[in-house]
């Protein structure tokens, strides 16, 4: 499933890195801990977190993420946006809790 | 030049998890008598045993540094250290004004207890002071060093409320001043884990929250004479100053 069909299905705000809106998505994952995810996501992962400083995108660029999403209404810091967009990682935002959306996000993308 | 032996990071009764026994009085009679003269009185998210522990230090010829360990939003510790009671009167505004307002549990974390030199309890802390605070680490860094305060990235090679943990690796543009090892492990394998920063300053700091854990990190500060300029000179390794990790 594309990044973008997620985004409408899910009805998710996109703050940048829109040209990476056609990004495979592969399997989710879900942790606010940098060096969590650094160790254990795999490329393809549409990412699920809190952390808006901008060493989220260098580890979705190191991890070949698809995408992040940030939950519970977080925006992304400016710096974070401009990285973003030149890595062409979409960063996506939800007003919804962690729990909520990783739940909808494994029906949409495993279920 | 001379070597004056130095932790910049206690806790002090203050913090809710620091010791009964970490009373201001306490902890000089404690560092008096294993001959550190420079503390650092670093409570979680609160500077507020600064003054009457530098009081009680002078006596003994103790310099006292006052500062914080802050919990930024990212929940990443960071030592922030200052010279004058009006930078750290203005730094515990900062604090005070980014509280998440989640309160302090005793039964859970314990007392959060401000006392005078006698060790009677004057105040009580209702903000949970392990919370993080509401503002972001690039936040923290610029409001330390506005004030004139250092920046310290506090026991960064730790698994948890560190920046490693937290942030996955130190960001290349994060202004410190110098960066905090824990006790677990060393100057020489901290320089090759993190090689990928350019001109790597360490301290050592024993992040005590029990009287015999002062002083445990064996950090020495060379430096010409105890002053806060002499000290400022040595965290970043400047005019032959230096931090020296025994």
């Amino acid at each position: 499933m594309k990044v973008a069909e997620v985004v409408e299905k899910l009805g998710l705000e996109v703050f940048s890195g829109s040209k990476g809106l056609d990004k495979e998505i592969r399997g989710g994952y879900t942790s606010d801990l940098l060096s969590d995810v650094m160790g254990h996501a795999d490329s393809g992962n549409i990412w699920v977190t809190l952390q808006t400083h901008k060493n989220v995108i260098a580890i979705a660029s190191l991890k070949e993420l698809s995408a992040i999403v940030l939950v519970k209404n977080y925006k992304p810091e400016e710096d974070t946006l401009a990285q973003s967009n030149e890595e062409g990682i979409p960063i996506l935002g939800t007003s919804k809790e962690t729990f909520e959306i990783s739940g909808l996000l494994y029906n949409l993308i495993k279920g | 030049m001379n070597l004056f032996k130095a932790d910049m990071h206690i806790h002090t009764v203050l913090s809710p998890c620091g010791d009964l026994s970490m009373s201001p009085i306490n902890i000089v009679d404690y560092a008096s008598s294993i001959g550190l003269k420079v503390i650092g009185i670093t409570d979680h998210n609160s500077t507020l045993h600064g003054p009457v522990t530098r009081k009680l230090a002078e006596k003994r010829g103790i310099m006292v540094i006052f500062g914080a360990e802050v919990t930024t939003r990212e929940e990443v510790h960071c030592l922030c250290l200052f010279e004058t009671e009006n930078q750290r009167s203005l730094f515990q505004s900062f604090i005070e004004r980014n509280f998440s307002g989640i309160k302090n549990n005793t039964e859970l974390f314990g007392h959060q207890v401000v006392v005078n030199e006698n060790e009677e309890i004057i105040d009580e802390i209702e903000p949970l002071l392990i919370s993080a605070l509401n503002v972001n680490i690039d936040e923290v860094e610029k409001q330390v060093h506005q004030l004139g305060g250092l920046f310290i990235p506090a026991h960064i090679d730790r698994p948890k409320y560190s920046l490693i943990s937290q942030l996955g690796f130190i960001p290349k543009d994060l202004n410190f001043d110098s960066l905090e090892i824990s006790k677990n492990t060393t100057k020489e394998k901290a320089l090759k884990d993190f090689s990928y920063i350019k001109n790597l300053r360490f301290i050592k700091s024993s992040d005590a929250h029990n009287i015999d854990q002062i002083g445990t990190a064996g950090t020495q500060l060379l430096m010409e004479n105890i002053s806060w300029n002499e000290f400022k000179m040595a965290i970043l390794g400047i005019e032959g100053r230096e931090v020296i990790i025994v």
